[in-house]
């Protein structure tokens, strides 16, 4: 462990006044609870940051005790104690399971389902480490040595801040700044890991970046942030979450994603999330409130969300692309699920500033039980966006008489030759549909999973394809216990 | 009397009918004024007034409007929706004006007069409307209504008895004549039609030139079982008005409440309307088209209230916006618990004639029931150059053919007006627009 006697002085030497207790605490690799700038100095310290990184931190948390939470999603939650959260805890190793055997055979039967490998079931349960699992080493490593000699840089942030300090320097923040909303500001003044990402000029990135492959560093934190330059001429794909269910003793996570497409670049980004989602009545399920957007600052940049949203007591995430660059291209797929008493208050912000920019979103929002869901998007068309179109659809699908399905899409358009299409519907699934694949001799449920399937194939489609086949199996999954 | 902020609203209550009433009515006007208070005076920091920015007319300072002057029927303004011959009821800034007003005709069945004259009579029998949870639920989430509900003092109450079917449209017109600076009106609109009852309602809202005059209107629509209404409104306000009115109805069961509403005139026009289909069966269809040119701000806003199931609703808004007009456009849809069987629709769409021109959509579903068809649509952008391509080729010029599409797009909206000679009048108001003769010419 690196928190030494020297790390403990520079502290001092940073904060001027450090009380006994507090040292202890930096051995015991977990900070006091609360949220102060003491923390964050203990933080940055421990990651070794940079002075910069340090005032940026302090700069972002002086913002974040300007602002009040939000409150006009559509999501009810009790009110969060932020001075009653680790801030910051060192990853440890837990002991974990000895063998499957010992697994909730829930669990299990949930990644037999998804149809997970037996040795990949293994990791997600803990039962092994990733590092433990010799396959995973060698093909990690492989691939790290791969992209690095083409100069991809892929690593943790916090490697990257004390590596790469220019890069970080130029973008971090730069299009989610440190003033941009109350998650994301706490987020800027105290995170602790996450991603970084830089594609060279003209590289095609040969294979799907993602976490799942940045080894040591499975236990992201609750605050994530992560940061990918695409460079000119560039393209890669980066793949978020896995559809296996993830369990997080963190209940609050405030992550923030930045992307920045240069002139010819292409980001693809998806996302499938799958945390837990509390109990029946909703209670102990994690907390998700994200800010992710990117910048398409050059000429015929594109960026693509794709998001598979099923887990989460509580979602509230909008990835938003700024159009900057002339012909830029912004897409956003979206398929959240909520069953049971999950709230989802999710859509995307499409800022149309270049000519020529195109944006597409396509929203499809399935709600069971008693759960409560959201689209909420913006499409502005700015006065200089000359010839930009825009196309929305969002669908949702309600399950039962329980449940909500709300549409709030804001459109702004101050450009005349700026095209502008919005729509949406709100529906249940179709009894003779219904009829027809019972009578074909499905059951009820895979009746419905099937139906719902073809309702959201059109995001499906857009997933890289490993992922696209354990979705659809996901999206089955969620709906468990919804009908009937 | 000195001049006040908007805002402020200090409440120059007329001492008079302030007294008259009884306990209930005088309840009424301070849950009004409390429920102002409460809620104080839109900001764009209010979500439902994001797009529409009143502050200027908060600071505007007011009078009450001057008192009438001495008109006679040859006054009236000569592009009116309807002819002479039509019963008429005229308001001129927001008092009725029995002069002008023409009640012989009324037919049998139909009591229609001045708000004023029934709070000193009997204003017993307007409390079921003006207790009613709708009308409570605007006190408590319009500030602006709220503000009317504490000045109620004068306007229209029109009455139609169960199962009187009214042959041809009503008239119904109100007009501002400026003061000397600013005035302020709150004028009140009573409509409640019993179980059956049909009629037709044209309305317009116009103005002099001069000074600016602010029109804080709210108008409640109670619609018995199986009653059916067309309320046609235009908005014609003089350049420097400002209009802010909503229309409350509830609608019973099978009843049909059928809104038109064209916006022409105006410096800033806020036209809410808030439908509660209240009956199983009970249908609105609230549509309306607006132009909007230089300097001009046209918000319509509405919500429809799915509380029973088995209702019906559709809406379609269409917008020009030329110059820097600015348009704004909210709907929103929202479906109760219990609603099933629920139908709504909701379509918008603007064309933006010019650079500088803005519009700002904001369409809402808000459901919890799920044997539902709702949908929206909303589109924005400019001339279909291949229509207008199309129409040159035939050898009409440049200018025409723009005019013709866009009389053709808001034309579209207008065929909703079921009455042909109000339908008519609205197109050459249209018309009058396109040629740049928006507010209203007559004389005083």
């Amino acid at each position: 462990m690196v928190a030494t006697q020297e790390t403990v002085e520079t502290l001092q030497d940073v904060t001027g006044q450090y009380k006994y207790g507090f040292v202890t605490d930096i051995e015991a690799e977990t900070a006091p609870k609360g949220l102060s700038e003491d923390i964050i100095r203990f933080i940055s310290a421990r990651k070794e940051e940079p002075e910069w990184m340090l005032e940026w931190r302090l700069k972002a948390y002086r913002h974040w005790l300007t602002l009040e939470e939000p409150t006009w999603a559509a999501v009810t939650y009790p009110v969060i104690d932020y001075q009653n959260i680790h801030y910051y805890s060192a990853p440890k190793h837990k002991e974990g399971p000895k063998s499957l055997d010992e697994v909730d055979p829930e669990l299990l039967e949930t990644y037999s389902k998804l149809g997970i490998p037996l040795k990949e079931q293994e990791i997600l349960a803990g039962v092994v480490a990733v590092d433990a699992v010799f396959d995973s080493v060698s093909v990690a490593t492989t691939y790290k040595k791969k992209l690095a000699d083409m100069g991809v840089i892929f690593c943790p942030i916090s490697e990257a801040i004390r590596e790469h300090p220019e890069l970080v320097q130029r973008y971090l923040g730069s299009v989610v700044p440190y003033t941009d909303n109350f998650f994301a500001t706490m987020n800027c003044a105290v995170f602790t890991d996450g991603s970084f990402v830089y594609i060279p000029k003209g590289l095609r990135c040969p294979m799907e970046l993602s976490t799942y492959f940045r080894i040591n560093e499975r236990n992201t934190g609750q605050f994530e942030r992560t940061l990918i330059i695409a460079d000119e001429g560039s393209e890669v794909s980066y793949l978020e979450g896995c559809t296996a269910p993830q369990r997080d003793e963190n209940q609050l996570h405030a992550a923030v994603v930045e992307l920045i497409a240069l002139d010819n670049a292409r980001i693809k980004y998806s996302t499938v999330q799958n945390w837990y989602p509390g109990d029946a009545e909703g209670r102990g399920g994690i907390y998700n409130f994200v800010t992710k957007r990117g910048a398409c600052r050059g000429v015929n940049s594109r960026i693509s969300w794709t998001q598979v949203e099923t887990g989460s007591a509580v979602t509230w995430k909008y990835p938003s692309c700024l159009l900057q660059g002339d012909n830029s291209v912004g897409e956003f797929y979206s398929v959240a699920i909520t069953n049971n008493a999950q709230q989802a208050d999710t859509g995307t912000k499409m800022i149309h500033i270049g000519r020529n920019t195109r944006s597409r979103i396509v929203s499809k929002g399935i709600a069971a039980g008693r759960s409560d869901q959201t689209y909420r998007g913006l499409v502005r068309m700015l006065p200089k966006a000359e010839g930009a179109r825009n196309h929305t659809q969002c669908d949702s699908l309600l399950i039962g008489d329980r449940c909500g399905a709300h549409t709030v899409p804001y459109i702004e358009s101050r450009n005349p030759s700026a095209k502008v299409e919005h729509e949406a519907t709100t529906s249940r699934i179709s009894d003779d549909q219904l009829f027809y694949c019972l009578q074909r001799g499905l059951s009820q449920e895979e009746a419905v999973a099937l139906i719902v399937n073809g309702f959201c194939k059109e995001v499906l489609q857009t997933l890289p394809m490993e992922f696209a086949v354990e979705a659809q199996k996901l999206v089955g999954i969620s709906l468990e216990g919804s009908v009937g | 009397m000195t001049a006040t902020p908007v805002a402020a609203a200090t409440p120059f209550l007329d001492p008079e009918t302030r007294a008259e009433g009884g306990g209930w009515l005088g309840a009424v006007r301070q849950a009004g004024l409390d429920g102002y208070r409460r809620q104080g005076f839109p900001t764009p920091r209010h979500e439902a007034w994001k797009y529409t920015n009143l502050s200027a007319v908060g600071r505007l300072a007011v009078e009450t409007p001057p008192a009438v002057p001495a008109l006679t029927a040859a006054d009236l303004p000569g592009d009116r929706l309807l002819p002479l011959d039509v019963p008429r009821l005229v308001f001129v800034n927001g008092r009725f004006s029995a002069p002008l007003s023409d009640l012989d005709r009324l037919p049998a069945g139909v009591r229609a007069g001045s708000l004023r004259a029934v709070l000193l009579t009997d204003p017993g029998h307007l409390r079921p409307v003006l207790e009613r949870p709708q009308a409570q639920e605007a006190v408590a989430t319009l500030p602006l209504a709220a503000l009317n509900t504490g000045f109620l003092s004068d306007g229209l109450v029109l009455e139609i008895d169960a199962g009187v079917s009214v042959e041809g449209p009503l008239h119904i017109i109100h007009l501002s004549v400026p003061g000397e600076s600013a005035t302020l009106a709150h004028p009140r609109g009573l409509i409640r039609l019993g179980a059956g009852a049909r009629a037709t309602l044209a309305v317009s809202y116009s103005g002099l030139p001069g000074a600016p005059s602010v029109i804080n209107a709210v108008t409640d629509v109670v619609l018995g079982e199986d009653a059916h209404l067309s309320h046609v409104r235009l908005l014609a306000e003089a350049p420097e008005g400002v209009h802010i009115g909503a229309v409350l109805a509830t609608v019973g069961a099978r009843a049909r409440y059928d809104a038109f509403t064209l916006t022409l005139g105006g410096r800033l026009v806020r036209n809410e309307i808030r439908v509660l289909l209240d009956g199983e069966g009970a249908q609105a269809h609230v549509n309306g088209a607006y132009a909007a040119r230089k300097g001009q701000h046209i918000d319509n806003t509405v919500f429809v209230d799915h509380a029973v199931p088995n209702a019906k609703s559709s809406q379609l808004f269409k917008g020009v916006l030329d110059e820097t007009g600015r348009g704004v456009f909210q709907g929103k849809i929202l479906v109760r618990r219990d609603a099933q069987g629920t139908d709504g629709q909701q379509l918008h769409q603007a064309l933006l004639l010019t650079p500088g021109a803005e519009v700002d959509i904001k369409p809402e579903l808000q459901i919890y029931a799920d044997d539902v068809a709702c949908s929206h649509g909303a589109t924005a952008g400019e001339m279909d150059a291949e229509a207008l391509f199309y129409l040159q080729s035939r050898g009409i010029d440049e200018e025409t053919a723009r005019a013709l599409l866009v009389e053709a797009f808001l034309e579209d909206a207008l065929t909703t007006v079921a009455d042909e000679a109000v339908r008519d009048a609205l197109t050459e108001r249209v018309r009058d627009w396109q040629r740049g003769r928006a507010q209203a010419t007559w004389n005083v």
